[in-house]
């Protein structure tokens, strides 16, 4: 039922997770609130670069919009929540409101998923910045989301266990996916897209679904970012938070997901450590992006895979 | 009738300066096939460098003279076109022969490089600053249509800076090697073009455009910052699509119908406030109904 590779991860991600809220939960190795916040930026940070791994990494495609999706989901999970119980009594509805948020998500992958059709390389990656903005601006004009000043008292229902779950779920279906039979197409389509077409690959069916599937999990992802930092503003997800994004599937290697979860792991936790270079820390990011292309292209996280492996 | 006049002044204004950045993203894109994200941040430079010239410039001759602007001018775009040549070839040369996304990410990294360095403290720091004037500033009515005289200064320059890069690109040597090499580098390198010569020309050339172009949009704005060149670098980045990227006419005539497009529709009432998502909208429509764009030519990938 399960290939090896995707299982592992399953195993992997469930001690992780456990672990983990075990962690949170034991008074002796009880975390206190700020380790707990990172741990849990940490987590969506996961399933923000798992995401887009599958359109920038395993299929090829060049996003640069991926907190536009965010944004989206963020925003309608939040907007639902507060509809429900503006003083955060309904934690029941934390699932079906997360839920909400990916689908419309997924909805505006498949916006974007469209035109990609037609795309290629530098134009794809310069579309989707542009629907990323135009995202923003929709947010920034509309008054039922609290317009320009962003959206506050949003309930705090992001938990460790919730984060870590929906880590696991991402990286679960995102790799089995890959290494299904179908999934072969999304990497023929990375590979040689011309050759793909003619081998009867639908490679346009093959990126639209990328890009719902990828936008799927950044907009669950954005819900679990909303109930826990419980206030959204528009410029919160601009062009930097897709280059954010953009660069933890770099440096872990694009299409590899060990890698990109290592990648995203490490530059979540790397700011908190240097808080103390923090007028230097975002010239140093900078640098780190140009040296990284100029001396490891694969990424820093490329290992030696076995052979028809794509995680 | 006066708020169309005005419209097109405003719009022949902001689609000048569009066209004179879009030209260095053009024939950058034209040659190396990538977008140079750094290209805006250059844009910021030359503002930059003209705000910090000013006062020694004004001490020799003046304040607000026209000689003192011209050199001021001047000036700045020299700075920034050895800028412009040293990122190409710090950032971008190791990179040839790479594939495009690793150009085009490392293109990002080197903006955003310029875009932190730029806001530390110590260097230009992030508040906005008052742009000094340059030259003495008239204002004119006809009717209720108001203009001041950068607002006719702007365009003036814009068509003198494209009739001299006509002339470069079309008349002389080098503007013929810059043709040869973004048609075939290969081949006009088996010509004996110095195809690295030619690329250090090209982005030299594009960042004394960007910066001035970058003056002129510091003197129509209300102040200077290091993140001033973001968005108007996407408009004209847009305006090189729209004309057909590659294409230098199209550079121009893509950004003179953006900024009067978006000086249009950004003066429709319910539309104003969603005037920065106006360019990319038209970016989206024209990629999907004529991704060659207004002046280009349909390519035929051949396998």
């Amino acid at each position: 039922m399960f290939t090896t590779g995707a299982k592992r991860w399953l195993l992997l991600g469930i001690a992780l997770a456990v672990g983990a809220s075990f962690m949170a939960h034991s008074p002796g190795f009880g975390m206190n609130r700020y380790y707990l916040g990172v741990t849990i930026d940490a987590g969506i940070a996961i399933i923000l670069a798992v995401s887009l791994n599958l359109i920038n990494g395993h299929t090829g495609q060049f996003s640069l919009g991926h907190a536009g999706f965010m944004a989206v989901g963020g925003y309608t999970a939040a907007k639902l929540s507060l509809m429900v119980s503006p003083a955060g009594e309904a934690a029941w509805f934390f699932p079906i409101a997360l839920l909400a948020g990916g689908l419309l998500a997924a909805l505006a992958g498949l916006l974007v998923g469209i035109p990609s059709l037609r795309l290629r390389g530098d134009y794809l990656a310069i579309v989707t910045l542009g629907f990323g903005e135009i995202i923003r601006v929709v947010v920034q004009n509309m008054e039922a989301v609290g317009a320009a000043s962003g959206l506050k008292g949003i309930p705090k229902y992001t938990t460790l266990g919730w984060t870590f779950a929906l880590a696991v779920v991402t990286i679960y279906f995102i790799t089995t996916l890959v290494n299904s039979t179908y999934g072969r197409g999304f990497i023929a389509v990375h590979d040689d897209e011309v050759a793909a077409e003619s081998m009867g690959v639908p490679t346009t069916r093959y990126k639209v679904t990328a890009f719902v599937i990828g936008a799927f999990f950044a907009g669950i992802a954005g819900g679990l970012y909303a109930h826990h930092k419980q206030f959204l503003s528009p410029t919160g997800f601009d062009f930097l938070k897709s280059i954010d994004i953009v660069v933890m599937v770099i440096l872990g290697g694009m299409g590899r997901t060990a890698g990109v979860i290592a990648a995203a792991v490490i530059l979540t936790l790397l700011p908190e450590f240097l808080r103390a270079f923090s007028d230097y820390r975002m010239i140093i990011y900078a640098l780190l992006i140009i040296l990284l292309m100029m001396l490891r292209p694969q990424g820093l996280f490329t290992f030696k895979l076995k052979k028809g492996s794509q995680a | 009738m006066d708020w169309l006049l005005q419209q097109s002044i405003n719009g022949l204004g902001l689609g000048s300066i569009y066209a004179l950045i879009a030209l260095g993203y053009t024939m950058v894109y034209g040659i190396l096939r990538f977008i140079n994200f750094a290209h805006s941040d250059v844009l910021m430079l030359g503002a930059f460098s003209a705000f910090y010239l000013e006062p020694q410039v004004s001490r020799l001759f003046g304040r607000e003279s026209v000689v003192g602007a011209i050199m001021i001018v001047i000036l700045a775009a020299g700075i920034c076109a050895v800028l412009g040549m040293l990122i190409e070839f710090l950032a971008y040369r190791p990179l040839r022969n790479r594939p495009r996304l690793t150009v085009l990410i490392t293109a990002i990294g080197v903006s955003l490089f310029i875009e932190f360095t730029a806001q530390h403290e110590k260097v230009f720091s992030a508040k906005t600053q008052f742009f000094p004037r340059l030259l003495p500033e008239h204002s004119f009515q006809m009717g209720n249509v108001f203009f001041n005289s950068t607002d006719l200064l702007v365009p003036v320059v814009t068509l003198l800076l494209l009739a001299a890069m006509w002339f470069i690109v079309q008349k002389t040597r080098i503007g013929t090697a810059m043709r040869a090499v973004s048609y075939n580098q290969q081949a006009a390198s088996l010509m004996g073009v110095n195809v690295n010569r030619i690329i250090s020309f090209t982005f030299g050339l594009g960042s004394a455009l960007a910066a001035i172009a970058g003056i002129l949009y510091a003197m129509k704005a209300p102040g200077i910052e290091p993140l001033m060149g973001v968005q108007p670098g996407l408009r004209a980045f847009i305006a090189a699509v729209l004309g057909g990227i590659g294409n230098l006419p199209g550079a121009v005539v893509g950004g003179l119908v953006l900024g009067i497009l978006e000086t249009f529709l950004g003066g429709i009432p319910w539309l104003s406030s969603y005037r920065d998502g106006i360019a990319f909208a038209i970016l989206i429509l024209i990629l999907l109904f004529k991704p060659a764009g207004l002046l280009g030519k349909a390519t035929v990938e051949k396998v």
